[in-house]
């Protein structure tokens, strides 16, 4: 459409362009920008479905995949991953890359090891010690992509091998075991309170799910805020039964969710760390000025520089914060093991980066979400469990995730094209 | 009848929007030197560019006739197999690769089994380089050599594609005095040669000094085809801007109040060779409600004089004096300039103004962030409103403010980079070329936006390569040559040919 103005024309009506629409086209053309939007958490469903239908198990008729004991398993082996894949995907969109994160993560769980067992200090103490480290290293790598002008894939390649050459020193090509108490249910424990016995070997948490339909009504409270607002200020909504026919769907996804912890352990701590990390990050990706400079960073550097944005000082902080995150993980890691290795960590960055595309973040930066990384880290964690449970052997599933990246990323291009987005 | 080289005859393109070309025919008699002569966006280049291949045979209309028989060139490659050759403005040679490579790029001396005989590569571009007056081995890498050194560089290579014609697309643009005197000797005595070359410059003087004939083209039209005794620099002017002025600019009733920016001896040197000034101590002010203008040729200096002023974006080794309403101001950085009120619109919005895989929303609010802070976290709603009313006050044409910036046109995209800048409140806004490539209504739109916020008492720097535009909507204007203030023109007694006379005024150094 190309509507002229002639010379001292004044604006022109542009509110309704197209045809008119009734209900129900205009429904269905939202369910269907809803797959192409989200067509990230559709294939996630697909793959569950698929492996859920695989893995049930002849004798007792029951998917193992969907048992509420795998369920919790796959948060807590997946933690990490997830929690990795939150700052990769933002270092992404900022156009860069870090390939060090698997060594960080494995060198800052190594310090923790010595804060915590060999120097005996507080818990706490070691953790937040642990944390200093990982922004250090983030520092260091920072230092040589905002301000030497190094491209990251080289400094944070160096930093792969630097890292686990200093996890390699620090523990003496040995492990450090016998973390506290305290320590390890970062990675393994969880939070149960109030358990009913259902008979035996059977037990359900009360607070598990009371947190579940807390997290759904939250998740009402805020899509129903979002949309009044959105009407308040005139922007366009979908329509009321699209948005309820959703908010329904995903309701139903968190409370089987909830019921299978409830079911198994209770809420694993470390879903606690990615649930509050996840909102964090999505506020900061969303709602504040570092956020915005990063996807501007990403979209145009020079416009962004020609607009204000500290360029260099957002690529610093945000290696400081992906080292940050490194510490985090390598802590969880370490904590589920109970071990502090020196081998700890390998092929983090690989998988990270992988949750990250396979999310929708776009290479050449500008584009990516914390929730597509996190839909994309545990799409998976799905084919990882899904595969492991089905006894192929690392070879097949390391072929097929291969694949499934490619396909992941191919898909987004292609869409991209058709869709005549791009640059 | 005399022997014509090339004919072109009625040849019309079209861009989306945009008819670039109009029925514009063009004779090349055999062993002339051919000058064309027209404004920036007249359509020389587009011209060369169908004559090249590089726009082929299909996407335009009209006949190409070379050598008597008509062709359709679908490349570079086909148009260069029958010799013809462009060497366009932007040097085409590959920095960290010898002369002589350079030169039989693509065009390799092949020896036995076809691998490359470099023996023979590196003997036969140095009879190149002899022929071409360049006193270097033909083994020394290009980026060791100066701008005017490659030029030669380029024509050598023109050479061994035994050219039949040779066009040179503004070949003394980026030259100092000396180089673009040996440059100019170079096709003169090529031409005694017997070689054929058209030649694409706005230098008078030197167009006085080698063409045997010159074709003016404007607004996409040939006007006039001048044989050398005709030739003089009114009349290439009165051909090159010749146009009615009247009804394609808003009225302007200036209300000027105080002085609200003024630079003392503003320099900056080029930023990979701290040696070449780009601009030399430039001295301008502006008064509130006043709209100034810069005039200048391509590569006067006039963006990096507005990017080293804001925040020092271009450049290096900078210096002088900014005064916002008489109280000394520094712009070291980008935001220092924003928060001291300057706005400086890019002249090239695609690449750097605005971010094309975001939406309208976004762009606007993207260089006054801190305005919508609230408690650390951005008021989404405030920041929707905003654009919004942007939206309508501008009248950006797009469905919602939510519409990604890369699908609109040109004008639109514009749109939103002003107000971009108009949010951050400045009291100075520099528009550099805020009209490039944007159609003709459009262009009114955005002089009517010029016109509202000089009514606002900001104070306003148009950069414009356009010099009826600049006649048309500004107060006082400036022109700049080689990277200094030649001359400081009321608008009443501006035109096109006083302009141009000082924008071509060589100064001494």
């Amino acid at each position: 459409m190309s509507t002229e103005v002639k010379p001292g024309g004044g604006p022109l009506g542009t509110e309704h362009i197209g045809p008119p629409e009734n209900k129900v086209t205009s429904t269905i053309g939202h369910v269907l920008a809803g797959i192409g939007k989200n067509g990230i958490f559709i294939a996630l469903i697909a793959v569950l479905v698929l492996f859920a239908i695989l893995t049930i198990n002849p004798g007792t008729g029951d998917s193992i995949l969907l048992r509420p004991q795998n369920i919790s398993n796959l948060i807590v082996q997946n933690g990490y991953i997830l929690i990795l894949a939150i700052g990769m995907v933002l270092v992404i969109v900022a156009g860069h890359i870090d390939l060090s994160v698997g060594s960080v993560a494995a060198f800052v769980g190594a310090m923790s090891g010595v804060f915590a067992v060999n120097m005996g200090l507080p818990w706490l103490v070691a953790i937040v010690l642990s944390l200093l480290v990982g922004a250090a290293v983030g520092a260091w790598q920072g230092f040589w992509i905002a301000y030497v002008g190094i491209p990251a894939f080289i400094v944070t390649l160096a930093g792969m091998l630097i890292f686990r050459g200093f996890a390699l020193i620090v523990l003496n090509n040995s492990n450090i075991g016998n973390f506290p108490a305290e320590y390890r249910s970062l990675g393994n424990g969880f939070i149960e309170l109030a358990p009913i016995d259902l008979g035996p070997r059977n037990s359900i948490d009360l607070v598990t799910l009371a947190v579940g339909a807390i997290a759904i009504i939250g998740l009402f409270v805020q899509q129903f805020r979002t949309r009044l607002g959105r009407t308040k200020y005139g922007q366009d909504v979908e329509p009321i039964g699209f948005f309820i026919g959703k908010l329904v769907l995903i309701s139903v996804g968190i409370a089987l969710f909830f019921y299978s912890l409830a079911a198994a352990k209770g809420i694993p701590v470390t879903l606690i760390i990615l649930g509050i990390l996840v909102l964090i990050y999505t506020t900061v990706a969303n709602r504040t000025v570092f956020g915005r400079h990063v996807f501007a960073i990403g979209g145009n550097r020079h416009a962004a520089e020609l607009s204000g944005v500290k360029t260099r000082s957002v690529d610093f902080w945000l290696f400081v914060n992906m080292g940050v995150l490194a510490a985090i993980a390598g802590i969880v890691f370490t904590a589920r093991l109970n071990v502090a290795g020196p081998q700890a960590g390998q092929g983090f960055e690989l998988e990270a980066i992988s949750a990250a595309f396979i999310g929708g973040a776009a290479v050449q930066g500008g584009i990516g979400t914390i929730g597509g990384a996190i839909i994309g880290g545990f799409i998976i964690g799905v084919l990882n469990n899904g595969m492991s449970i089905l006894g192929i052997g690392s070879d097949y599933q390391q072929t097929v995730k291969g694949l499934v990246l490619l396909l992941a990323v191919a898909f987004d291009v292609y869409s991209k094209r058709r869709s005549g987005g791009g640059r | 009848m005399t022997d014509n080289i090339l004919e072109m005859r009625n040849i019309t393109k079209e861009f989306p929007g945009v008819k670039a070309l109009q029925n514009v025919s063009l004779n090349v008699a055999r062993g002339e030197t051919h000058a064309i002569c027209g404004e920036n966006g007249a359509g020389k280049s587009t011209l060369m560019k169908v004559l090249s291949g590089v726009y082929p045979h299909g996407t335009y209309e009209g006949d190409i006739v070379f050598e008597g028989e008509t062709v359709s060139l679908s490349s570079i490659r086909d148009s260069e197999a029958k010799g013809i050759v462009i060497i366009h403005q932007e040097l085409a040679l590959s920095p960290h690769l010898s002369i002589a490579e350079n030169i039989f790029l693509n065009n390799e001396v092949k020896g036995r089994f076809g691998l490359i005989d470099w023996d023979k590569a590196n003997h036969d571009a140095q009879k190149l380089l002899t022929r071409v007056g360049l006193r270097e081995k033909a083994t020394t890498k290009i980026s060791d050599i100066g701008v005017g050194k490659q030029q030669l560089v380029e024509i050598a290579k023109a050479l061994s594609k035994e050219v039949k014609l040779l066009i040179l697309d503004e070949p003394t643009a980026a030259l100092n005095d000396e180089d673009s005197d040996h440059l100019l000797d170079l096709i003169i005595s090529l031409k005694a040669q017997g070689m054929t070359s058209i030649i694409i410059s706005h230098k008078l003087n030197e167009i006085k000094k080698i063409a045997d004939s010159v074709t003016v083209i404007r607004d996409g039209k040939t006007i006039e085809t001048m044989s050398r005794d005709e030739v003089t620099e009114d009349r290439i002017i009165k051909a090159m801007v010749g146009r009615d002025l009247e009804h394609r600019y808003p009225d302007h009733t200036p209300n000027l109040g105080e002085e609200i920016l003024r630079v003392e001896d503003w320099t900056a040197h080029h930023p990979g060779d701290a040696t070449r000034v780009m601009v030399d101590n430039v001295n301008l002010n502006v008064r509130r409600g006043e709209i100034v203008g810069i005039a200048g040729l391509m590569g006067a200096g006039r963006t990096e004089f507005a990017m080293s002023l804001f925040g020092r974006t271009y450049g290096s080794k900078i210096s002088g004096k900014v005064f916002k309403a008489g109280q000394e101001i520094k712009t070291r950085t980008v935001t220092e300039a924003i928060d001291n009120g300057l706005a400086y619109v890019t002249e090239d919005r695609k690449n750097y103004g605005l971010n094309l895989i975001e939406d309208i929303k976004r762009n606007i609010s993207m260089a006054s962030l801190k305005k919508l802070e609230k408690f650390g976290l951005i008021n989404d709603g405030e920041e929707f409103t905003v654009a919004n009313q942007y939206r309508k006050s501008m009248n950006i044409k797009a469905p919602s403010v939510l519409s990604k910036v890369g699908k609109l046109s040109g004008g639109n995209q514009q749109k939103v980079v002003l107000s971009k800048w108009i949010y951050s409140d400045p009291d100075v806004l520099i528009l550099d070329e805020p009209t490039r490539g944007i159609d003709v209504g459009a262009k009114y739109e955005i002089y009517t936006i010029i016109n509202r916020l000089a009514a606002e008492g900001k104070g306003i720097i148009v950069i414009s390569s356009e010099l009826p535009e600049l006649i048309g909507i500004c107060d006082r204007i400036y022109a700049l040559s080689e990277g200094r203030i030649t001359g400081e023109v009321p608008i009443e007694e501006a035109s096109p040919e006083v302009l141009i006379k000082y924008m071509t005024m060589e100064t001494p150094r």
